[in-house]
């Protein structure tokens, strides 16, 4: 599918690189926005990527429609590669237990023990192929195939805040208490949304990787601590 | 300062949003009209993109525990009530100094919603850069939440955090209200026009929707003729970037027009879009109100832009000093006021 241009009101296009939930297509989303960020133009808002486009908010008063038209159009030729906006990510979870209430019921679902189903949640980087549904909220993915379960038939009203979640074949981490209808396996002690960085309040950008460290309670109660007393930086979950 | 003594409709404080922070789920937030929102300020005394407060229907009940000046923007039926207990009618569209221990009360609101603006704005931390509150994440306004009775709320000097205590009072009035157009609400086609059918999208053209209840800042949900999706590409898409503006229509056939603090994305088709010049009318459209819709280019709505700036700047320019501000029922009377919204036909 060539990728084309949709009018998203008259402050806003969509480059569209296709219809379907692709990480192929969501790699030419970030190239796409990578070409677009170096060419700095004025009266850009917002850059939102998600899984198959790249929307651009803007002011038509002072960016022209035409000539953001053509910008796009020819950053929506740009190679997929590493990104060079793109973090790589090493964020520890305790699994199980309280903090992960439904990993039992996922081991059952799945046919598989519990570990097994953690090794697979940790084994690979998972990409963020969009953020959205909360301030901070990741959607990452892929899982393997076998993992790939429909969200709860009857969702929960609190989900607790730093919970690490599983739903058709993608994975999440709450930032908030919210409510919320995925699989609950773990929780990190990693705050993924923090006002104290204003340049980048939310740890996750699209296009970021993500690799899962599965940890003892011990260690997470430590890092939690740690957390809340401002003792981590955010670099310090970086993966190196 | 100012202490809130009865808030029971939801007002917020609001700025110009909080723009580049999408990408990361951080809606845009702001005014819901944020022409009204530059008109409170301006009338304040105060640059453009400084908080006010946004109230819904019915504004609170307040005391001023220090001189302020305050600026009403919108169809309030307003009053101040003096220590010794006296009342008097307060004008819309104009400033008011309180003295100390005065009591206003902003009463009904005609249209939705008006701003509350205070010269030298409210004293409130910015967060990602705005003011704006976003109640869903707890973020901006007073502590992320709405406002409500107890609040005590300081004002600044000239823009500055200080003793609370505000400026010197001005007098400041606009001699002529400005007008809601109350034509079709003008949209642009897509993103994904080509979900509906033909018969779907001659009935959006052709026909009446109302509000329904189930509206906040979020979205206004639609009542009215079903928009059927086609079958050959069904109700879902896979999530993609939304704005506010935009007309989302799940699979019930409802149409949802978003509103400022929609999320940054979403999962269902949007057959049109708002265009930026009408999304001011939006933000005071009531349960039980009809609406219209015609289909506009993009040439037309970016004239329809210009010419909503220019005539913004020429009201904001009008504004003279002095004067308690026109009397609303001499308007009515007049037939100068016929908004797009009409209280008595909105249940």
């Amino acid at each position: 599918m060539k990728p084309r241009l949709l009018a998203l009101g008259d402050g806003a296009l969509t480059l569209e690189f296709g219809d379907r939930f692709d990480p192929a297509l969501n790699a030419r989303v970030m190239a796409a926005r990578d070409a677009l960020a170096s060419l700095k133009l004025d009266g850009i808002s917002d850059v939102v990527p998600t899984y198959r486009s790249l929307t651009v908010h803007f002011d038509p008063l002072r960016l022209d429609r035409e000539a953001l038209t053509r910008s796009l159009l020819e950053a929506a030729q740009a190679p997929p590669q590493e990104s060079a906006l793109a973090t790589r990510w090493l964020i520890p979870v305790v699994f199980g237990e309280e903090f992960g209430p439904d990993l039992a019921e996922v081991a059952l679902a799945t046919q598989r023990s519990e570990s097994a189903v953690i090794e697979a949640l940790c084994a690979n980087e998972l990409r963020v192929f969009l953020i959205g549904f909360l301030p901070g909220f990741p959607y990452l993915g892929e899982l393997p195939e076998w993992l790939r379960l429909p969200r709860r038939v009857t969702p929960r009203a609190a989900v607790p805040a730093n919970s690490l979640a599983i739903a058709g074949g993608q994975a999440a981490v709450y930032p908030w208490q919210s409510p919320g209808g995925w699989h609950l396996l773990g929780r990190t002690p990693v705050r993924l949304f923090d006002l104290a960085d204003a340049a980048r309040p939310a740890l996750l950008a699209p296009g970021d990787t993500v690799r899962f460290k599965p940890v003892k309670r011990d260690e997470f109660l430590r890092l939690a601590a740690d957390v809340e007393a401002g003792n981590s930086r955010r670099g310090d979950w970086q993966a190196t | 300062m100012i202490e809130i003594l009865e808030c029971t409709m939801p007002a917020s404080f609001q700025d110009a949003g909080r723009p580049g922070y999408r990408h990361l789920g951080v809606p845009l937030s702001g005014a819901l009209d944020p022409e009204w929102l530059v008109i409170a300020n301006a009338l304040a005394g105060n640059p453009a993109g400084t908080a006010a407060l946004e109230m819904h229907l019915l504004g609170p009940k307040l005391r001023a525990k220090t001189p302020v000046t305050i600026a009403l923007a919108g169809e309030f039926s307003a009053r101040i009530e003096d220590a010794a207990g006296q009342s008097r009618a307060a004008g819309n569209w104009c400033s008011h100094a309180l003295a100390a221990d005065e009591i206003l009360v902003t009463g009904s609101l005609r249209n939705g919603i008006g701003y509350l603006a205070v010269h030298g704005g409210f004293e409130l931390p910015a967060v990602l850069g705005s003011r704006s509150t976003y109640a869903r994440a707890g973020l901006g306004g007073i502590d992320g939440r709405a406002l409500k009775a107890g609040d005590r709320l300081k004002v600044m000097r000239s823009g500055i955090p200080g003793d609370g205590a505000g400026d010197a009072a001005i007098s400041l009035r606009l001699p002529q209200a400005p007008r809601l157009s109350d034509g079709p609400l003008r949209v642009i086609a897509g993103p994904q026009r080509e979900y509906f059918t033909d018969a779907a999208w001659q009935r959006f053209m052709a026909e009446e929707f109302t509000v329904s209840r189930e509206t906040d800042r979020m979205g206004l949900r639609l009542d009215g003729p079903r928009l059927d999706h086609d079958p050959a590409h069904g109700a879902d898409i896979v999530s993609d970037a939304v704005t506010p503006g935009a007309i989302q229509v799940p699979g019930d056939g409802r149409p949802i027009i978003l509103l400022a603090d929609c999320q940054t994305v979403g999962g269902y088709p949007k057959i049109a879009t708002v265009i930026g010049a009408d999304l001011p009318r939006l933000g005071h459209a009531l349960p039980g109100q009809t609406l219209r819709f015609i289909e506009v280019s993009i040439e037309q709505a970016l004239a329809a832009r210009r010419q909503a700036a220019a005539e913004l700047a020429k009201c904001v320019d009008s504004i003279v000093s002095g004067g308690a501000g026109f009397n609303l029922d001499a308007l009515y009377a007049a037939n100068l006021i016929d908004g797009v919204i009409d209280a008595q036909q909105a249940n």
